[in-house]
């Protein structure tokens, strides 16, 4: 008798099909995930510019990647699908991106409590240490896990 | 005002507010959408820090201008966003020197009920 395949939430599931809804429109895309984390790309695009004067883009585009990476990644410590609502999240802009550069957003859920999970991340355009976003945030479920 | 790519991207439309800014309009659609049937927190957030660009702009084209730079933004979702038309103003609550603090909410059919709102820093360029 073969084992039954562990559980296991797959972040990549998400983008499979991919096409719809704003994650899709801004070309957010997988990159990778780990036990508590998800790690998603936003290449970069002249629809997302704020800046026309220096082709910079706009900080929202990078909120939008920050907050799929993190919601994305309290299901993959969970394990399982939940639904749950973004209750909050602050973002603090170290240093404008990069144009032409590529972000890469990773989240990180680091406490889930019946009610709430918490989680932090990280944006970067090529050198994890040179960190352009940090963000903070936590999700409220509303449902029980699927 | 000119609003920049991103809020194109947006499908943001600039309405006369009561207090000289603009109040962004933001249609429903595929490209703003989140889960079936809900918008998206990523193009809430967008849409308000575009109205709280729009209303920094406007208090600083009063006030000598200046470049804008965002140092921050803590966003607070209230309720979830529904398949209709979403309103934001931004309003400048303090525009200092070098830094501007800026709040923004939006609301769907009743202003009184925010769906979310968002409070900003920005550090202001003076020329």
């Amino acid at each position: 008798m073969t084992a039954a395949a562990p559980p296991g939430f797959d972040p990549q599931f998400f983008f499979r099909f991919g096409g719809r809804g704003h994650g899709s429109r801004l070309g957010v895309e997988y990159c990778g995930h780990g036990t508590d984390w998800v790690e998603l790309a936003l290449p970069y695009h002249e629809a997302l510019i704020g800046n026309p004067a220096t082709g910079v883009i706009a900080s929202a585009p990078i909120l939008t990647l920050m907050d799929q990476a993190t919601s994305l990644s309290v299901w993959t410590r969970l394990g399982t699908f939940r639904p749950h609502a973004t209750l909050d999240l602050r973002i603090d802009y170290l240093r404008p991106a990069t144009p032409g550069k590529t972000v890469i957003g990773r989240g990180e859920c680091y406490r889930v409590t019946r009610n709430i999970s918490f989680v932090r991340g990280l944006a970067h355009d090529g050198d994890p240490a040179d960190p352009l976003a940090h963000v903070a945030g936590t999700f409220m479920f509303t449902g029980a896990p699927v | 005002m000119k609003l920049p790519p991103y809020a194109d991207l947006l499908g943001l439309i600039a309405e006369a507010g009561d207090s000289g800014a603009p109040v962004l309009m933001m249609p429903y659609g595929d490209d703003v959408m989140g889960r079936p049937g809900f918008l998206h927190g990523g193009a809430i957030s967008g849409l308000m820090e575009m109205a709280a660009i729009a209303a920094l702009q406007h208090a600083l084209e009063a006030d000598g201008g200046g470049q804008i730079k965002p140092i921050n933004v803590t966003v607070d979702f209230m309720r979830g966003g529904r398949e209709k038309e979403t309103r934001s103003l931004g309003i400048v609550t303090r525009l200092g020197t070098r830094v501007a603090n800026v709040e923004a909410q939006a609301w769907q059919d009743d202003r009184d009920r925010p769906i979310a709102s968002a409070r900003m820093n920005y550090l202001i360029v003076r020329p």
